[in-house]
């Protein structure tokens, strides 16, 4: 049995079918249109529904009286790979972000949820220089290809990429640069609070990808547990998702049915791996953003960033003009081990009930031999990965007498390439 | 090791099963759902929504089980009555589901919800190897325990699924005797599509406890090619939806255990594991499907 009008009918409902395909994209790029109220009326939310149709011609007139890349900004542009919701990396990057606005006045425009590719991600970085952008921050690790053409196709806007390292590149480029900071310090003062807590001697590390910073956290923290607890041992798991709750979950009570009693990540959303650690009487050390609110039992600690100073700094050195001759044109890392500069990109998040006083001295007494520079060379005394230090099959991969400084770990310490002996899990 | 595994596969399974009953209902009257995925997000968000405003995860299951089922009647509405391509519109569904889970779950990322707990059933969740595999569980994942011999029952022993399995059979029969197929289609993808929404209920409120964007992450597509791994059968969906869930902690497992093998390889395993069963079992299955499931819309205008 036909109907008489069958064609027509399959022809409308196609085009209905795809119009619902154009609601779907629409409705997940404009997803900001229903802020929660944590943004300032100076911050506007960009769409990309109009990135297919922006030129580049918004960008080049833009800059101001100087030649400079930046200079004279009135409009900075952040991209996050998740929700600025997540308890996590992308929180605070965004509630960072927002603080940079309000202390610099530039409206601060933000992307959530851009994934990590040129298709997706250029277009938004192109919608924001349509809309007046001349600084942006990509802040994922695999936006840096993105941010890599959008600086090349845009001399006259200052790109800033958080994760990666310029000197990657074989030709540097004068508007772009590189920064970071080295978290695997907080994450080793909070191994020592998880070694000493730790009644199993056995510690659950869940992560993305086995990137530089991700391989650094999971070996310092081994080293901080080690340090206080040398029984301490850590299994590491990939989720191979920078935020897959699901498989978080199953991630989780793998390693709570391995004998792990404590639970760290390197995750952008926190939420899950938190909350079934408590649910199951682990303990938890937080990372990203201070998550212990969900975790009243377990709580150990936790490392946070703090990343509005040095937003802040980036941005007022760009608009005075002087991207170019600062140490953000290139690798920027900071850190404890800086003992001149002037402030760090992380804390330490609050202890919980569970760490005892005798602890805390431990973290405290660490964190001062960080900082400590008695030798007034510019660099702190205590280097978590002076060598020598061999990888978990004996070979030396930091040999006796070398201090790596940041962006020298980065080579040292490269994709998949190897964990502290105590470290359980695959890398290959 | 394998006991881990097992608690693994039940744990990570339970919403997979519900998905994969449901759809095994829809496709068992003729109509392919590739919308399930939109409506396990649709379950996940209203579930965990509702249980951050009321504080009780019982009125978020039921909110996901009827946020999932309106998601369906989308295409129930599209494909049944209005004669769409059931694939092209499935994917349209998902991705509307996408879009706005996506939209009106922002105020609801990483917030506090009341998840459900594990219920530890006494006496039994002690008894060696079983009891932790079975017996130590959130209570969505018990009902599903029934829910899949309650699909049976309802596909085998009763007048609506006899009239479903006719609708998916033979619809011209069923129009002879008076009753419209499309009208019995209507109710399977409803049911379909309320099973997949309480499947991301337990999700967001009992697994991952959490709401984050496109967190179903294709279970509901995995949900889709399983009901061909039963064979349309729903006491075997049980089976195909553990089969998944129990490679992933297989997987996890062997990391665990420093298995020197790629950890992307090793993501990949759940995945490949459901594609060699289907190409295993495929030739075998394929007098098992519903015999007017391709071609819904030439029959459905009764």
């Amino acid at each position: 049995m036909k109907l008489p009008t069958t064609q027509l009918t399959r022809l409308l409902a196609l085009l209905l079918a795809f119009g619902l395909v154009a609601a779907a994209c629409g409705g997940s790029d404009a997803e900001d249109g229903s802020d929660a109220g944590s943004s300032t009326d100076s911050s506007e939310e960009a769409t990309d529904d109009s990135a297919a149709d922006s030129t580049d011609d918004g960008g080049e007139d833009a800059a101001a009286d100087s030649d400079a890349c930046g200079a004279g900004a009135t409009t900075v542009g952040f991209l996050y790979v998740g929700p600025k919701d997540d308890f996590g990396y992308n929180q605070a990057a965004y509630e960072a972000a927002v603080a940079m606005g309000e202390s610099t006045g530039v409206e601060v425009l933000h992307a959530e949820n851009v994934p990590e590719t040129i298709e997706d991600a250029v277009p938004v970085m192109e919608d924001m220089i349509a809309q007046g952008a001349t600084i942006l921050f990509p802040t994922s690790y695999g936006h840096f290809q993105p941010a890599v053409e959008v600086a090349a196709a845009h001399p006259d806007v200052c790109v800033v990429h958080q994760g990666q390292l310029e000197s990657s590149l074989d030709e540097p480029l004068d508007n772009l640069g590189t920064y970071f900071a080295s978290v695997f310090e907080p994450v080793y003062l909070a191994g020592i609070a998880a070694g000493s807590v730790t009644e199993s001697n056995t510690m659950g590390y869940i992560y993305a990808f086995p990137i530089p910073q991700t391989l650094q956290n999971i070996n310092a923290f081994a080293l901080g547990a080690q340090s206080v607890n040398p029984d301490a041992e850590v299994i590491a798991v990939s989720t191979a998702d920078w935020c897959d709750p699901a498989k978080q979950a199953q991630a989780a009570q793998t390693l709570l049915d391995q004998g792990a009693d404590v639970l760290t990540q390197h995750q952008d959303c926190t939420k899950t791996i938190i909350e079934t650690a408590e649910a199951a009487g682990a303990y938890s050390v937080g990372y990203h953003y201070d998550a212990s609110e969900l975790a009243p039992e377990g709580w150990i600690t936790g490392s946070d960033w703090a990343w509005t100073p040095l937003y802040v700094d980036i941005v007022e050195t760009m608009i005075a003009g002087e991207f170019v001759a600062s140490p953000y044109n290139g690798d920027y890392r900071i850190g404890y081990q800086d003992a001149d500069a002037p402030f760090v990109a992380f804390e330490p998040s609050e202890f919980g009930a569970v760490v005892d006083d005798d602890t805390k001295a431990a973290v405290a007494d660490a964190l001062a031999s960080l900082t400590a520079d008695e030798d007034g060379d510019g660099v702190g005394d205590f280097n978590i990965f002076a060598g020598p230090i061999s990888d978990r099959d004996g070979e030396v991969r930091i040999p006796d007498g070398t201090a790596p400084t940041y962006t020298e770990l980065d080579e040292l310490m490269g994709f998949a390439s190897w964990f502290v002996a105590g470290v359980e899990g695959s890398l290959e | 090791m394998i006991e881990a595994i097992l608690v693994g596969a039940v744990r990570g399974g339970t919403s997979i099963v519900y998905a994969t009953v449901g759809e095994t209902i829809t496709e068992r009257s003729g109509v392919l759902n590739l919308g399930t995925e939109g409506s396990m997000l649709a379950g996940a968000l209203a579930a965990y929504a509702i249980g951050v405003e009321t504080g009780s995860p019982w009125l978020g299951a039921v909110a996901g089980l009827v946020a999932g089922l309106a998601l369906s009647l989308v295409h129930a509405l599209l494909v049944i009555t209005r004669g769409a391509n059931q694939v092209a519109t499935g994917l349209a569904v998902t991705f509307l589901g996408i879009g706005l889970t996506s939209l009106y779950g922002q105020g609801y990322v990483s917030q506090g919800v009341v998840p459900f707990e594990s219920v530890a059933i006494p006496g039994l969740a002690d008894l060696p190897f079983l009891g932790p595999i079975l017996f130590d569980h959130d209570p969505l994942t018990y009902l599903s325990f029934a829910i899949v011999p309650a699909a049976w029952w309802l596909l085998y022993r009763t007048g609506l699924g006899l009239r479903i399995r006719a609708a998916g059979e033979r619809p011209d029969v069923l129009s002879t005797m008076g009753t419209s197929p499309a009208r019995v289609r209507w109710t399977a993808v409803a049911i379909g599509g309320a099973l997949a929404g309480l499947g991301g209920a337990q999700l967001a409120t009992a697994f991952a406890r959490t709401w984050s964007e496109d967190m179903v992450a294709g279970k509901g597509f995995i949900a889709v090619a399983l009901v061909i791994f039963a064979g349309w059968n729903p006491l075997l969906t049980i089976a195909g939806a553990y089969l998944f869930s129990g490679a992933v902690a297989f997987e996890l497992e062997l990391q665990a255990r420093g298995a020197g093998i790629s950890i992307f390889v090793l993501d990949a395993i759940p995945y490949l594991v459901v594609l060699a069963v289907l190409a295993l079992l495929s030739g075998r299955r394929r007098h098992a499907a519903p015999e007017s499931l391709d071609s819904v819309f030439d029959t459905g205008g009764a």
